[in-house]
Formats: structure tokens, sequence, C-alpha cells
């Protein structure tokens, strides 16, 4: 059943689902890195991603904010390198944009994902067409300003379209930061992996969503 | 490809399991600190503290720089990942004896912003904080772009002689004054003749032709100045030091400098010493003065082959900072010019 917004206790479950799917993706993350980068992408999502499913279950969280922002701390702390600063922020500076909300709904995924969109530039510097995450999460948060008078189910799904449509187009750029930079023009032809990761978070959100 | 013969327990496990090896091998001069820091047990009240750190599987290199007239800490990371911010707070705090800390670490995009977060975490505490980023490797940007620059193997004389600053200054602007002055002293070139991998996976961190070789490629397999057919030893290292040469940093006749010749992993000893002879003939050739070398493994990445060539030059400052005897599992030497 297509879900208009979601309980705090369906939201860590969406979540869940979110860290089921990164990790379960880990080698196809770790190969799109390795085009780019040294191949570490996927295992570093999937030791963030496990202690995500680790901080999840213990429960307790009183707003949705409160879960979006235990994901990024475990994904921080658990993590380290590029990834796990910037996906840790997306989460925590997202989840602090919805300070208190008791249910999360389509203007809460704007209010998230233009939270988290800008403090991920801020912290790592990436701008659109950079060739990294903000390439996927850049239109998704425009997506997703568009969509706030939707059913959540409907909201999340254009977001989703819109994010795996960032991570296709980011094939054709020249990557410009992180350890792909110095690739110049060998980088085109791979889509980023960060890129990767963000489409397949908002798309498993959009399932858990859309009841499927 | 067949996965490389590893001695592993588990391998997701590698970085802590060779943390706990490594502080062993301190026999009681290092202990753990939190969940990744390596941390010199006598560091005295006052002491403007050095912090170096970065991703693990680069052994011994940065966490076997702790030690005597070295660095006073170590934040590590996971393989090839940046420590995480509680990390380096942790560090961070381990290491503050009410003067400062610097740190100094290489120039990657995790890196600083991991570090930067706990700098951010550590001036909550009012403990002050300056970073120097490392950026030695001519290959990785031009000169017009040093900020773009990797840090590589130029990391062993630069926190070498910091180190032993560290000992000395009586305040933290001292410190990354002469930080700052021995990275703009300091150039490096590397290249690549085969992957390392990623002992969680077993996969090679890149791909490269039997017959070529990366020049220029940096620890991890970043790209380059581009590939090359494969050649001789002299061949290799006369085209390695000419990219330092043309770099903006002069070299010139009289100037001493420190020379470290570096194997990635897998490139022996032998071979090492063969590029160093031809290395030493090319200074040689220039006037400049090699005042002392290092050959060895010290900045890997697994059983990558290849080698990497890091010149620093001296002035009478830096030379009495280099001087100084030190000692960790990384790097020791004594006094003067002796190893």
């Amino acid at each position: 059943m297509a879900k208009q917004q979601l309980s705090v206790d369906e939201t860590v479950a969406m979540l869940d689902a979110v860290a089921d799917a990164i990790i379960a993706a880990e080698p196809e993350l770790s190969e799109a890195d390795r085009n780019l980068g040294d191949g570490d992408h996927g295992l570093g999502m999937k030791r963030g991603m496990e202690a995500v499913k680790a901080k999840l279950s213990e429960g307790g969280f009183e707003s949705v904010d409160k879960v979006f922002m235990a994901m990024g701390m475990a994904m921080m702390s658990s993590m380290g390198g590029a990834s796990g600063a910037v996906f840790g922020t997306l989460f925590r500076n997202g989840g602090k944009a919805l300070k208190g909300s008791e249910t999360f709904d389509a203007a809460g995924l704007a209010e998230f994902l233009k939270g988290g969109t800008e403090g991920v530039m801020t912290r790592g510097g990436a701008k659109p067409g950079d060739k990294t995450m903000v390439d996927a999460l850049e239109p998704a948060q425009k997506a997703a300003e568009l969509a706030v008078s939707l059913p959540l189910s409907e909201a999340l799904d254009t977001t989703a379209q819109a994010a795996e449509a960032g991570r296709d187009a980011s094939k054709d750029l020249i990557a410009t930061m992180g350890r792909a930079k110095t690739l110049g023009e060998a980088s085109i032809g791979h889509p980023d992996a960060g890129a990767c990761s963000v489409a397949i978070i908002f798309r498993t959100m959009a399932t858990f969503a859309a009841g499927n | 490809m067949s996965v490389p013969k590893k001695l592993l327990n588990d391998p997701n496990a590698c970085a802590a399991e060779l943390l706990d090896g490594l502080i062993l091998a301190y026999d009681g001069q290092c202990e753990k600190v939190g969940k990744a820091s390596i941390v010199k047990k006598s560091i005295p009240d006052g002491k403007v503290a050095l912090l170096v750190g970065g991703g693990s599987g680069h052994e011994p290199i940065y966490h076997g720089l702790v030690g005597t007239n070295l660095a006073d800490g170590a934040a590590c990371g996971d393989i090839f990942a940046a420590p995480s911010p509680d990390i380096v707070l942790d560090a961070t705090k381990a290491v503050h004896r009410g003067n400062g800390v610097l740190f100094l670490y290489g120039n990657y995009a995790g890196d600083v912003m991991n570090f930067d977060m706990g700098a951010e975490l550590a001036e909550d505490e009012d403990i002050e904080v300056r970073t120097v980023l490392i950026w030695d490797d001519v290959a990785s940007a031009p000169p017009t772009k040093k900020e773009d620059r990797r840090g590589i193997a130029g990391l062993v004389p630069i926190v070498k002689i910091a180190g032993a600053a560290s000992q000395v200054v009586e305040s933290l602007d001292e410190l990354e004054r002469v930080a700052i002055k021995v990275r703009d002293n300091t150039r490096s070139v590397g290249c690549a003749l085969a992957p390392g991998s990623i002992p969680a996976t077993g996969k090679p961190t890149f791909d490269l032709a039997d017959d070529m070789v990366g020049l220029g490629m940096g620890i991890h397999g970043e790209r380059g100045v581009g590939e090359i057919p494969m050649c001789s030893a002299d061949e290799l290292t006369g085209k390695m030091l000419e990219l330092i040469f043309a770099d903006d940093l002069e070299f010139a006749s009289g100037d001493e400098v420190i020379l470290f010749v570096n194997s990635l992993g897998a490139t022996t000893h032998m071979e090492l010493l063969i590029c160093n002879r031809k290395a030493r003939e090319i200074l040689a050739e220039k006037g400049i003065i090699v005042h002392q070398t290092i050959v060895g493994p010290l900045v890997g990445c697994q059983e990558m082959a290849g080698i990497s060539f890091s010149l620093t030059k001296l002035d009478d400052e830096l030379k009495k900072y280099w001087d100084m005897p030190c000692q960790s599992a990384c790097y020791s030497k004594m006094e003067g010019r002796q190893s």
C-alpha cells in the first residue's frame, strides 16, 4: 500500500531497507569505484550500513530527525574516508532540517534533501558537474522541491528517477574532485560511484514507500 | 587475475589487527588510544604536539612515524580510507599538552574532510589546531595548482623534519612555519609497474598492461603523467627525476638535499639500489649534494610494484632538524648524517 507519509517506526524500517540495499550492492559499487578510484567505495558503504543497522535496531527514536541523524553519525564514525564524511553529512544535515518532525512526508523529503545537499557541497566543496555524488543529489533535491504536494510515495519516485538520471549523466562528465580528478578525460564513460549510491538510496526509499 | 596470497585472518579486520601488532612492535613506547589511534606514552607538558595520520594499508607510514623526535601520534583509518572525525579527535586529545596540535598529513579529499571535522570537534574542546597538507607529488597537478597535488613519499622527510622541530619550537606558529617550509622544499614523483590489491576484496586497485609503466602514478593508482613502455632502471630513473627538475622548485649546483628512493611494496631493494645508483649519477652531474640517502619500502600500497623518488632541499635550519636523531617503527637514524 502506497504511503502518504511515514511514522518514526516506518522511517526506521525504510532506512533499514536502504542499508540492506547498499550492503547487497557492495560488489557493483566497488567495481564502479575501481573504474575511477581505488575500488573501495562499496566496502566503505557496506561497513557504514552495517553500523547503521546496528544503530537503528537500538530504537528509542523520538522523532524522524533523530533517526536520520543517528544514521549519519553511524556512517561518519564507522566509515571514515571521503564517503563517510560526505554521506554522514548528507544524513546528519538532512536530519537536522527535520527537527522535531514526528512524520516523514514529501515536504520533509524536500527539507531533508535541501539541508543534506547544502551540507555535502559545503563539506566536500563539490559543485554540480564535478562528477561526484552531488550530480545525483542535486537533481534529486530539485525534483523533491517540485513534489512537495504529492503523496510521499510519488514524491520519492520522482526523486529517485532524478537521482538515477543524474547518476547516468555523470558518465559523460570529467572528474575534477577526489582521486579520480587526475584521470581527466579518461574518467568519461563511467558513472561516479557516489552517485550510484545516492541513486540506490532514493530508489530503495521509493520502493519502500510504494509498499512493494 | 588470481587473488594475491596474503596472510590474513578476517579480511575486514586488517586495519585493527595491524594496529595491534604495530603497538606491540613499539615495545611499550606507544599505546592505542580510542578506536584507532596510536600515541607516544611520554609527551612532555607544554610540548607543541604533532599529529599525523591517514588510511591504513600503506605501512609502515603513517602510524609507524610515531616515535622519538617524530610524530606524537597518528589517527589511523581503515584500509585506504581516512580516519573518521572521532578517531582524529581521540588522537588530538591524547597528544595535546596545552600548546596546540599541528595536523600534518597527505592532501586527499577524504583525509581533509575528516581531519577538518576532527579539528572542529577539538576546537569545541578548546584545543588549538593548525593544519599543513602534504602535496609533494609533482605529477598530480601543475605547480600553479599545488593545492590539488597528492601527498606521497615525501611525507617521510617532511614528518622527520617537522617531528624534530616539534621538540625544539616553543609555539604552534613556529611548528607550522617549519612544516610549511619543509613541505614547500620537497618534491616527489612515483611510478607504477603493477597494482596492489585491496585486502578485503583481493582485487587490484587499478589495471596496467604487463609491458607498460604508469609514470607519475599515485600510491592508490591515481593517474599521473601517462603510461610509457616498460624500460630500463636507468632510463626510468632519468625520466622520473626529469619531472622533478622540470617543476617550479629549483635544484641548483651546490644545493644540499635528502634523497629518498622508496618502494611501493613489491619492488625489491635490489631494484631500488640500481635506481639509486643512476639517481646519484644524475644528481652529481647537476652538482647537487646529497646530504643523506634513504632507500627502502616506507610508503607502500600492499604488493604494488613501483618506486618513487623524493628530494628535500635543505637550508641551515632544515638541516639542523634533519640531523637530529630519530627512532620509530618506520624510520630511525643516528645523529648527523649517519643512518
